[in-house]
């Protein structure tokens, strides 16, 4: 056994935690981080650094690190690669042993992976661009409640995106008005209506008279179509105890599905809600309020990927992905990544998408990517294709917007999501012949023919800010 | 508010009566249902004929039209089941899935002949 001595002192990073022969083993969780140093710093110390600091180590050398087998714990940058068509930066790849993190726990693994780190002097900015979890890991977290194929058994609906609309206004509608307007939507074809994030329990309109009118509005429209309804009733609350009534008074009153903001909740908040609803076979539905603070910016914060990672492992069974086409900022190849990352069993690596790791889930079952903010019918074609009959297409301005009401809005939606459908499984190609499609399918739909009419000539055309890194061309 | 049209929808009224997949569009033709048939078959789906009188088709169970076709990829063989049924039954509802046994669950769910209304 290798015998040290305590030298008090500052050491250099790299000693310890530049490792460039390191071969990952299978149960370590991989992080790749997008560094961009202060100028004249060498790359080696500033990824040892970062390694040293998400782990086990401080600025200076202390006598108890000898009480233990730091070796052993330490996180390893183990490798170094140019970012594609940016010099300022560069990606670090670490290495971290399973066993400093709690099993179970995504909030004790992020504060490690983007705790002080992020401030550290040393660094002008600092990106987490992905976490490879091991199956080791993923195996002691609970997951998404139900799962896909849960959800569609438990809610009768097979072979087509689900269909949803936020309620808007955001705020101020009593309870009684917002229950007519999820009435509306559900009977004209809705599969979910939707609290916006902000919805909690304000004074205009507390949360249980909202739980009870909703629910009203849910039973009639399913009498009235024969088909089986939900409302996401959100339960984010000031306190995890108040959360905990909510979503019990939502399972008493024969709710399917309750809705949570992960983020702004809080982890720990969503892993006890998770698996709450797993136990109690509720559906969970994840608002992602605040992630564009974190995933932004390509130079500093948490991409998407890795907040999806997070949410598949705390638990949720929809979760918000971007729409691609729609108001919101998202590029197409990055979110096709994410969305496998939400559904798939097994993720292969592939840069093209900005995925930096294979990742397995194994059993653990997914997430539907729900596509909401700034869509509607003319969007339909391309959603279908872009995300599949998994995901859940939301529209909120592009059903209540409707010039008839609500009803006719969400009909004019379900006759052009069917038709898509229809004609995708014809064999047909929906981006190139999606005018075609709505058009026919408009024949006998007026609601469909109102909707095309009224929302002909809007598009959203501004460019990604959030760009995957690829060369100069 | 001349142009607008009411939403035609009621509880006393049982065309308002949906069932799920493709029961927003108009009921399908024979090559209609072909094709869907033949899009079961291209993802290796099991075709499933099942029916139900229509005031019970909001349940999880329907009835079997004899057992699933596991392996069938003649597109006229399951076109002849899907008719027989229909013929067996003429005012129940009838589907047609596509059972994915690697999910297990259904990956095509749809009503091909619509039952008369109650």
């Amino acid at each position: 056994m290798a015998v040290k001595s305590y030298n008090a002192g500052v050491k250099e990073y790299r000693e310890t935690y530049w490792m460039p022969d390191y071969t990952p083993k299978d149960t370590d969780i991989l992080a790749c981080f997008k560094v961009t140093p202060q100028p004249g710093v060498p790359r080696e110390e500033v990824a040892a650094a970062v390694a040293a600091e998400s782990s086990t180590g401080t600025w200076t050398t202390v006598w108890t690190d000898l009480l233990t087998d730091l070796d052993y714990y330490k996180g390893r940058a183990y490798a170094i690669e140019d970012v594609p068509g940016d010099d300022t930066c560069f990606y670090a790849f670490v290495a971290y042993p399973i066993d400093l993190f709690e099993e179970g726990s995504v909030v004790n693994v992020m504060t490690s992976l983007v705790g002080n780190v992020f401030g550290f002097k040393a660094l002008r900015a600092l990106r987490l661009e992905d976490i490879r979890f091991p199956i080791a890991y993923v195996m002691t977290c609970n997951g998404p409640p139900q799962g896909i194929q849960v959800e569609r058994d438990m809610l009768n609906k097979y072979g087509r995106p689900l269909l949803g609309c936020t309620i808007k206004p955001k705020l101020g509608l009593s309870a009684k008005n917002y229950g007519r307007a999820c009435y509306e939507g559900l009977r004209g074809g809705l599969d979910f209506t939707k609290d916006d994030e902000n919805v909690n329990s304000q004074p205009f309109m507390r949360w249980r008279h909202r739980f009870d009118f909703v629910m009203e509005a849910i039973h009639k429209a399913e009498a009235e179509t024969g088909e089986r309804k939900g409302h996401y009733l959100n339960v984010t609350a000031p306190t995890s105890d108040e959360m905990m009534r909510r979503a019990e008074y939502a399972k008493e009153i024969g709710a399917p599905i309750i809705m949570h903001d992960y983020i702004t909740g809080g982890w720990s908040a969503n892993t006890q809600l998770a698996q709450w609803c797993q136990n109690n076979g509720m559906l969970l539905h994840i608002h992602r309020a605040m992630h564009a603070v974190l995933d932004r910016n390509p130079h500093h914060g948490i991409h998407f990927r890795v907040l999806t990672k997070i949410l598949r492992l705390s638990g949720g069974d929809h979760l918000h992905s971007g729409t691609v086409v729609g108001k919101l900022e998202g590029d197409r190849d990055a979110t096709l990544g994410w969305i496998d990352i939400m559904r798939d069993s097994y993720v292969k690596e592939d840069r093209s998408r900005g995925i930096f790791f294979d990742q397995d889930w194994g059993a653990m079952p997914g997430v539907l990517p729900v596509a909401s903010g700034g869509i509607h019918v003319w969007h339909m074609p391309a959603l279908v294709n872009i995300f599949g009959d998994d995901s859940v297409l939301q529209f909120g301005g592009g059903t209540l917007g409707h010039p008839w009401g609500n009803a006719a809005g969400a009909a004019a939606n379900r006759v052009a999501v069917e038709a898509c459908v229809e004609a995708r499984n014809e064999g047909r190609e929906l981006e190139k012949e999606g005018k075609d499609i709505l058009t026919k399918a408009a024949n006998n739909s007026p609601e469909l023919k109102a909707a095309m009419e009224t929302w002909k000539e809007i598009k959203f055309e501004f460019d990604t800010v959030d760009k995957l890194d690829v060369k100069h061309k | 508010m001349s142009g607008m049209q009411d939403y035609q929808s009621s509880l006393s009224d049982t065309a308002s009566r949906k069932f799920e997949t493709f029961s927003y569009l108009p009921s399908m033709s024979d090559d209609q249902i072909r094709k869907q048939i033949e899009f079961i078959v291209s993802k290796g789906w099991n075709p499933s004929v099942e029916h139900t009188e229509p005031e019970n088709s909001t349940g999880s169970y329907w009835y079997m039209w004899k057992l699933p076709m596991f392996g069938e990829t003649d597109v006229d063989a399951i076109l002849a089941e899907c008719a027989a049924c229909h013929k067996a039954h003429p005012n129940n509802h009838v589907r047609l899935l596509g059972l994915d046994n690697f999910a297990q669950c259904a990956g095509a769910a749809m009503v091909i002949y619509r039952g008369k209304a109650v």
